[in-house]
């Protein structure tokens, strides 16, 4: 469904070139669960801003369900829509209740009507259990609450995948597992998703593949058991044994 | 009284002839055109103004150049001068005249453009710019995205500031003299001419643009402080929540 082949980004900085993806391939087929890890810098998080067009790149190719993301012909916002994303800084809109960030795309970008945007809304609130803070403004939210509601506004555009950036690293302790709950429900349901976490608990529970990255490649793209069994490359098995400890 | 101005020529101080006819003769027409120039101006003046920062953020180089160098133009003249121009140039390029009024509601609507962009466009910076990349996530299309999204955080987080630009604006407006238009100015100077008092007319001006500005600044204050204070309070709202 999501495949990626040699792609390669490159800032030009005023000190020279500084590549930052180089020569990343990897595919993710319909109803997987891939993790993306690695250390700091290591270009993850442009790796998956890349998939729905956020990062744009130079090299390679990116297909959506078949659809060339870096083609300029190609209409990146009508792609988006159909592509989740949650970001590690929630991002809901301050300026609208709850319940209006999950009705403004839905109304903006599909063209539902503001009932039944709505009537969306309020299933995914109850799905991720805040139906009752429907009407509050996100900063009346905890971290956690509002990861959810992010979540939640993400699911109403009926997304064919989701891509999460670190959905839980700006969140206090005792928040990531109400998240994670979520996340790993939404994995049993066969949602395809791609995640940039460093929670290896999550990896192991539910991911199929883990994607290893360092200085801007791929270093290991294996199964999720083969990778936490017995990582293949030396960094892998470093960084393992860092966050694992 | 009398003893109280016995010093020069303040001792003919004499209000007796402000009265309610006056106000209605003289003050009233001239209040209402300072008014409806003000409300113009700033809303003609914020619509533009946001075009005009939108232009100034914009990718294109041409674009955001052609917007600051009106912006930059328009604010290193001064009002006066503008008032002046236009008054005289509207009519030769629009091919008839416009007369004192017209002139003076599209220079202000034109002049204040150019502070309202760059009040808009600090605000439209001041959202972060993960906020649009979660509305370009979502599917929106950048016009969109700044629709519904940005502009309105821009215009909340600008307010008070904004506020303030159309009390200044307000007090601008007595600059028609130059062109002769009817203001309130007009007004207090053409009744103190037409009483022969025009000392005690221009601080009966002074007084009544005081108090109009002071008490909407005051209210921009209280409007600053409330905000601020939500803005505290949904914070500790934020913690009260928490699991």
């Amino acid at each position: 469904m999501i495949e990626l082949r040699h792609v390669g980004k490159t800032y030009t900085t005023p000190t020279g070139p500084l590549p930052v993806l180089i020569d990343c391939s990897t595919s993710v087929a319909r109803g997987e669960v891939v993790v993306v890890c690695g250390p700091s810098g290591s270009g993850k998080s442009t790796l998956i801003k890349c998939i729905n067009g956020l990062e744009p790149f130079q090299q390679g190719e990116i297909l959506v369900d078949g659809i060339s993301v870096g083609d300029p012909a190609t209409n990146l916002p009508r792609l988006r829509a159909r592509i989740g994303m949650v970001f590690q800084h929630f991002e809901l809109f301050p300026h609208l209740s709850v319940t209006a960030n999950l009705m403004l795309a839905q109304q903006q970008v599909l063209g539902r009507s503001a009932e039944a945007a709505r009537e969306r809304a309020l299933a995914l609130l109850q799905r991720v259990d805040l139906y009752a803070h429907r009407d509050k403004h996100p900063a009346q939210l905890s971290g956690g609450q509002q990861q959810r509601v992010a979540i939640a506004r993400a699911l109403c555009m009926d997304p064919i995948a989701m891509l999460f950036d670190e959905p839980t690293s700006a969140l206090d302790p005792e928040m990531i597992g109400e998240v994670l709950d979520v996340m790993v429900q939404l994995a049993h349901d066969g949602m395809t998703m791609i995640c940039v976490t460093h929670e290896m608990g999550f990896a192991r529970k539910v991911a199929q593949r883990v994607v290893f990255m360092d200085g801007g490649r791929i270093v290991e793209d294996a199964a999720s058991e083969q990778f936490f069994g017995q990582p293949a490359s030396a960094r892998a098995q470093q960084f393992l044994s860092r966050i694992l400890r | 009284m009398n003893g109280l101005f016995s010093l020069g020529s303040l001792g003919n101080i004499d209000f007796s002839f402000f009265n309610w006819l006056l106000v209605r003769d003289f003050l009233l027409q001239g209040l209402l055109f300072s008014l409806a120039l003000t409300a113009i101006a700033s809303i003609g003046g914020l619509l533009l103004g946001t075009l005009l920062a939108i232009a100034r953020l914009s990718q294109r180089r041409w674009l955001s150049a052609l917007s600051a160098g009106y912006v930059n133009g328009m604010r290193s003249i001064p009002l006066v001068m503008v008032i002046l121009w236009f008054f005289l140039l509207i009519p030769l390029i629009i091919g008839q005249p416009i007369g004192a009024n017209g002139s003076a509601v599209i220079t202000f609507t034109a002049f204040e453009a150019a502070y309202f962009a760059e009040i808009m466009r600090a605000g439209i910076q001041s959202v972060s710019p993960g906020q649009r990349a979660a509305a370009l996530a979502l599917g929106l299309t950048p016009t969109q995205s700044l629709r519904r999204v940005e502009l309105p955080q821009a215009i909340r987080n600008m307010l008070p500031v904004l506020l303030t630009q159309t009390i200044i604006l307000f007090q601008d407006t007595s600059l028609v003299y130059a062109i002769g238009a009817y203001d309130l100015l007009k007004g207090f100077d053409t009744a103190g001419k037409n009483f022969n008092r025009p000392v005690e007319a221009f601080l009966l001006a002074a007084l009544l643009y005081f108090v109009i500005s002071f008490s909407l600044s005051s209210c921009v204050r209280r409007l600053h402080a409330r905000c601020s204070q939500s803005g505290s309070q949904s914070l500790s709202l934020t913690h009260g929540t928490s699991p």
